[in-house]
């Protein structure tokens, strides 16, 4: 039955990647197309309003300039309210002002799609802040994401520029993640999501005292909190929360609502280079390492804890410690798996509490970051290495490699070279900080090799941008939100940047054409040189770390 | 094609002068130019030291597992030190033996009408010198006077001498070389020091070597896995400390030098140095290690007819009777005529006809008179002893010489002779005394394999196109014939700069052969331009490669060389990463097993003892690059197929391989290992 609900899942989501593939295709591929009928007069409003009125293609470097200066503007304007939002208004149950350096790290964290919470939202934000910074970011940083991804593609297929960012910038928004939100919204409050401005309930319990029950705009915040990839929830205990996520068929559509749109963008890219198959290899690569990930999870958290077994405990259930009743081992596996895949971050189950072997799955998935992936860079990454497969591989063709059409040379290999040394470093080097100073040690709450996997679970997540938190840290000290946020701004931006240079330069490159003895990459051949390319150039350099992690602490327990 | 002088891979010099150089190549200043290895030479110096003063670092206890350390991290950069010294001594020896036909030579200078001898390094460009018989030529030059026949071989190995004259395609001379007959007048064309020769040299010796795009596109790679492994196994440290489990650092050393690509580090340039050296073992001069890889990449090949696909003197392909004659007298008369013709085009007919197995009555030209070809009467053939006489020449000549016998001409030899000029060929008439028998249709033919080895370029996907100055018809019978994918009839030098840009601008890469100067600058707008030794200067001058042989058709094999270069180093690489996987599987337990024993779960190749699991991925690594040699020199085997193909095969025999062998080769070597330790 566990298995059955899984498979389910996957199959309404493949189902859904053809449609909506070719939905985003029609947004941006900036040719005439039926959605402009809908939102054609929408978007010109908005053009009209923000002085957009020619919306040339750009370089690179101005695409680039004009995704991280929008970006800089957002992250002042939310820091400036959460700094101030105790006298701003709707903030009905009377929050403070946040402090800063905490503010730091939740405007980074918001803006860079990795939503890493460390506050918690019922004590720490106003209804203002929710909606105007929170909220608002998830949507911005979402469609950030998405405009980069879609310049990057464009770039690699050779169209005539990577396109206008604010052009993009504004269809993502109004073509995609609105319309999306305002639907899934309504169908969480069907299914008894709270949606409201009104303050915490007070109620009698029976035992005859009072509680607080913290209420809000809950429904909207959900859908574009999984429709973005972003993660950051409502409350404090996230998707867990019986108000965020009160059933299963909720769990349900908040997977596909996270899983959907990263998934049909291999689909969309498939369409750009005009040969379909080029997305299904890059789809079923994802799809390959995320069922063997999956699995690995699921297995190991039906097996339950071996310590608790040994006790004598029934653990037919599996490892249910952490974990909702109302969801059960399979609902909980998938949602873990697809939040560390698509980079989401929002948690239906603690993931502190996986089993040591489950507990692999999250981080892994983080750590190579292009199994689907957020809006967009998942599918930056997996191309870049696809890009690397084709470099290392297409040598033993005896010719130059070329992708798509375009030579791959020293000026591509630096820039991938800076994409790829990033991830890794930022992960390590911080984590091995945090081991080295008292400041980053007290925030340590397991010892030994727990304690390890809590903190690189910290930084991979960070760097990764995902947001999810191992928990079990106390994380909201000066150390830890400064070197998160250093961490998840250094993610986001470093391989953004150094990957749509990729795409500029290869865009200059005239296409060579295609022979029988070109390298080819849209076959299954190539779909296993890219999985070999991801396990033993993204994976490979994780090893130590996992095993001196998760590994021992299984070879431990047993 | 010519026959190529193999020489021998391995010398005893080469050996040993290999073996010094890597030792020399230690030093640590060039050896950055190598980050890979040089990382590695930073362990050993930090293992040295630990060695050196143990007390310093409190590794008396482990002083014997750190000099083994030790010496096979010393013996790794040794090996592909000796790898790169190996390939470029090879290059040296050629250039030793160069170096001894650039001699200095007594010139004869013309100035001013009178003869002064001078020096060969005085002469300058401009300078005018007589060559007399038995003289070696005192520098590049053109011939402005005169014939001579030149002996090349000090520079292609041909030991036919070549003729050389003034005017003309065939006027360049070489400095070095000697003439054997005859005299010259030679207008030098360069200076001291810029000949074709020193160029040569400093070619072959590897001096002006720069790395190819492509190579320096790898090092970048090889470079951030380096960087990226360097965090891995220094963030360790801290982290593992964390959990109570001490590091030494001559362990984590190891587990860095497993992890980097050492062995295509390590193999690298070697396999850039030893890919010229088998195109100039091929006595092709290429001018650029680039020239060879985008070789590699050539899309369209463009190729001259005459001299390339076809050999250029026409033959015998069919006998066409005439009027009521039959077939079978034709033949016969037609080879009577030519049992005495040393032409080539005589001995073809005579082939021809044991080809078809036609008899003809060999004893009616014993004893009879051979009557050569004159450009009077444009028809040879043989006066028999019984009077009768057998005549083959121009279709004219022949009917009026059958005419001036009384004879009739059969009403459609002129309509067969048109024909066969139509479609490219020559009609030869053949008669005796006043009858005519028929036609021979002579046509230029293609040389044998030439469409099977266009076959091959296609698989490669690469798209040939002939040029030639024929007619379209002509050009369309041999196009057909050869097999090649296009064609450019009554082509001029300036159809051939057209074509070139036209594929260039699709993309595609284009490879051309050329001799004339009035090739010079398709030659030079070409990818892949291929000289011929025999051609003018310009043309050797624009063109990107020179073939000493000057055989224009082995700008085909250059291509192979060129894709076999790069699959080398692609194979080389992939097997390289690949190795880490098992490297991992060896150390990680070994590294951790002491403070976690747990970790003997992990240890899947079943290693006898973490210090020889670490012992042994250590000689697996180091040996593996000598063991590698060869293949790197030699590059790895390339058959025409499709990419599709070669990458399946490849992959299997490297990436999987590369994943495979060591487990074997760690498990092997820590069997013997666990012996002592």
């Amino acid at each position: 039955m566990g298995i059955l609900q899984i498979v389910a899942v996957i199959v309404i989501l493949i189902l859904l990647v053809k449609p909506m593939g070719t939905y985003l295709y029609h947004v941006f591929s900036n040719e005439p197309n039926r959605t402009d009928r809908w939102f054609g007069g929408m978007e010109k409003g908005v053009y009209k309003l923000i002085g957009l009125k020619k919306r040339d293609g750009m370089s690179w470097k101005k695409y680039a300039l004009s995704f991280v200066l929008t970006n800089i503007v957002l992250v002042t304007f939310s820091y400036i309210v959460l700094r101030l939002q105790r006298g701003l208004p709707l903030n009905p149950n009377g929050i403070t002002d946040m402090e800063q350096t905490l503010s730091f790290n939740t405007v980074i964290s918001f803006m860079t799609n990795t939503n890493l919470q460390h506050y918690s939202g019922e004590t720490g934000l106003s209804y203002f802040s929710q909606m105007a910074v929170i909220t608002m970011m998830m949507f911005t940083s979402a469609a950030s994401g998405f405009s980069v991804a879609v310049a990057f593609v464009r770039g690699i297929t050779g169209r005539k520029s990577v396109g206008n960012f604010f052009e993009d910038f504004v269809k993502a928004h109004i073509r995609v993640f609105i319309p999306l939100a305002l639907l899934v919204s309504l169908v969480l409050v069907g299914l008894h999501v709270p949606q409201t401005l009104k303050p915490s309930l007070e109620v009698t319990t029976l035992e005859g005292q009072t509680q607080q029950i913290a209420i809000g705009p809950v429904a909207s915040l959900e859908s574009i909190k999984h429709l973005g990839t972003n993660g950051g929830g409502f409350f404090g205990a996230n998707s867990s929360h019986p108000f965020e996520n009160p059933n299963p068929l909720t769990n349900v559509l908040e997977i596909l609502s996270m899983w959907m749109l990263p998934a049909s963008l291999p689909y969309m890219y498939g369409l750009f280079a005009k040969n379909k198959r080029q997305g299904w290899v890059i789809f079923t690569a994802m799809m390959t390492l995320f069922v063997l990930l999956l699995s690995l999870n699921f297995y190991a958290e039906s097996k339950g804890n071996p310590a608790i077994n040994a006790l004598g405990i029934e653990s037919s259930q599996g490892s249910m410690e952490g974990k909702e009743v109302r969801f059960g081992i399979p609902q909980s596996s998938l949602f873990t798996s697809v939040t560390t895949a698509a980079t989401t971050g929002s948690v239906n189950n603690m993931h502190d509490t996986l089993t040591p072997l489950g507990g692999i799955t999250p981080l892994a998935l983080m750590m190579l970051n292009n199994v689907f992936g957020g809006k967009g860079v998942g599918l930056i990454n997996m191309l870049m290495y696809a890009i690397l497969g084709v470099f290392l591989c297409g040598l033993m063709v005896g010719r130059t490699p070329e992708f798509l059409g375009r030579k791959i040379e020293a000026k591509e290999m630096k820039l991938i070279a800076i994409a790829i040394l990033v991830h890794p470093f930022i992960i390590l080097v911080p984590t091995a900080a945090a081991f080295l100073t008292d400041l980053g040690q007290g925030a340590i709450t397991n010892t030994g090799f727990h304690g390890l996997s809590q903190v690189l679970y910290e930084y991979v997540s960070s760097a990764a941008n995902n947001g999810s938190g191992f928990e079990g840290l106390a994380d909201n000290t000066t150390f830890w939100n400064v070197t998160t946020g250093i961490v998840m701004l250094l993610g986001r931006y470093v391989s953004m940047i150094a990957m749509l240079a990729v795409a500029g330069s290869l865009l200059k490159k005239k296409p060579v054409p295609e022979t029988i003895g070109t390298f080819r990459t849209d076959n299954g051949l190539f779909t296993g040189i890219l999985i070999g390319t991801v396990v033993i150039i993204g994976a490979l350099t994780f090893l130590p770390v996992i095993v001196l992690g998760p590994i021992a602490e299984y070879l431990t327990l047993r | 094609m010519s026959t190529v002088k193999r020489k021998k891979l391995l010398t005893g010099p080469i050996l040993l002068s290999a073996v010094k150089d890597s030792f020399i190549k230690l030093n640590p200043v060039t050896l950055i130019k190598n980050p890979v290895m040089f990382v590695v030479e930073v362990g050993t110096i930090i293992v040295l030291l630990m060695v050196l003063a143990p007390g310093y670092f409190n590794a008396e206890q482990s002083i014997g597992f750190n000099i083994t350390v030790l010496f096979i991290l010393l013996f790794t950069v040794l090996f592909a030190n000796f790898a790169e010294a190996l390939a470029e001594g090879r290059g040296k020896a050629q250039a030793d033996s160069l170096k001894k036909t650039k001699q200095d030579i007594t010139a004869n200078k013309l100035v001013g009408g009178a003869v002064k001898t001078v020096s060969s390094s005085e002469l300058r460009k401009g300078d005018i010198v007589i060559v007399s018989q038995g003289e070696l030529i005192p520098g590049d030059g053109e011939v402005i006077e005169g014939l001579a026949s030149v002996d090349e071989s000090a520079i292609t190995g041909e030991s036919a001498p070549v003729i050389k004259e003034a005017g003309g395609d065939f006027g360049s001379v070489t400095g070095g070389t000697r003439v054997v007959s005859d005299e010259i007048k030679v207008k030098i064309t360069s200076d001291p020091g810029e000949s074709f020769l020193d160029r040569m040299i400093s070619l072959v010796e590897g001096a002006k070597r720069q790395k190819t795009p492509n190579e320096i596109a790898l090092n970048t790679l090889l470079i951030s896995l380096t960087l990226i492994f360097l965090i891995v196994v220094v963030t360790l440290r801290p982290i593992a400390t964390y959990l109570g489990v001490d590091l030494d650092i001559p362990v984590m050393i190891a587990l860095l030098v497993c992890l980097i690509p050492t062995t295509i580090g390590g193999l690298l340039s070697a396999i850039g140095i030893a890919g010229m050296d088998r195109v100039t073992q091929f006595n092709v001069l290429a001018m650029s290690g680039k020239a060879v890889e985008a070789a590699g990449d050539i899309n369209t090949m463009i190729l001259d007819k005459t001299g390339t696909i076809t050999f250029g003197n026409r033959m015998a392909s069919e006998f066409v009777p005439v009027g009521n004659e039959s077939e079978a007298e034709l033949t016969a008369w037609a080879t009577i005529s030519s049992l005495k013709d040393e032409t080539p085009e005589g001995r073809s007919v005579v082939e021809l006809a044991k080809k078809l197995e036609r008899s003809y009555d060999g004893k009616l030209a014993e004893g009879g008179e051979f009557v050569e070809f004159k450009a009077e009467t444009r028809m040879s053939g043989i006066d028999l002893q019984d009077g009768r006489c057998v005549r083959k020449g121009a279709v004219d000549s022949v009917k009026k010489w059958v005419q001036s016998k009384g004879g009739v001409i059969p009403a459609n030899l002129d309509s067969n002779s048109d024909a066969i000029a139509r479609m490219g060929g020559t009609p030869l008439a053949v008669a005796v005394d006043n009858r005519i028998y028929g036609l021979i249709y002579l046509k230029d033919t293609v040389k044998p394999g030439m469409k099977e080895r266009f076959d091959e370029l296609r698989k490669m996907g690469i798209k040939t196109i002939m040029c030639t100055g024929d007619n379209p018809l002509t050009a369309a019978t041999i196009a057909r014939e050869a097999g090649v994918d296009d064609f450019i009839a009554e082509s001029t030098p300036e159809d051939k700069i057209a074509v070139i840009r036209r594929e260039q601008n699709e993309g595609k890469l284009v490879a051309m052969t050329g001799d004339g100067t009035n090739d010079a600058p398709a030659l030079a707008q070409a990818d892949v331009g291929l000289a011929m030794n025999s051609g003018t200067t310009a043309a050797k001058e624009a063109a990107n490669m020179v073939d000493l042989d000057s055989d224009p058709s082995k700008i085909i094999e250059v291509v192979a060389i060129g894709k076999q270069l790069l699959m080398t180093r692609g194979a080389l690489t992939t097997f390289s990463i690949a190795n880490d996987i098992a490297k991992y599987f060896a150390i990680i337990p070994a590294m951790f097993m002491i403070a976690i024993p747990e970790m003997e779960a992990l240890n899947v190749m079943g290693l006898g003892s973490p210090s020889s699991a670490i012992i042994s991925a250590l000689i697996f690594n180091a040996i593996i690059i000598p063991l590698l040699i060869p293949l790197a020199m030699k590059g790895v085997s390339y058959k025409a197929m499709s990419s599709t193909k070669l990458l399946g095969r490849n992959i299997f025999i490297y990436g999987l391989g590369g994943v495979v062998v060591p487990f074997a080769g760690i498990k092997l070597i820590d069997m013997i290992v666990s012996v002592w330790i």
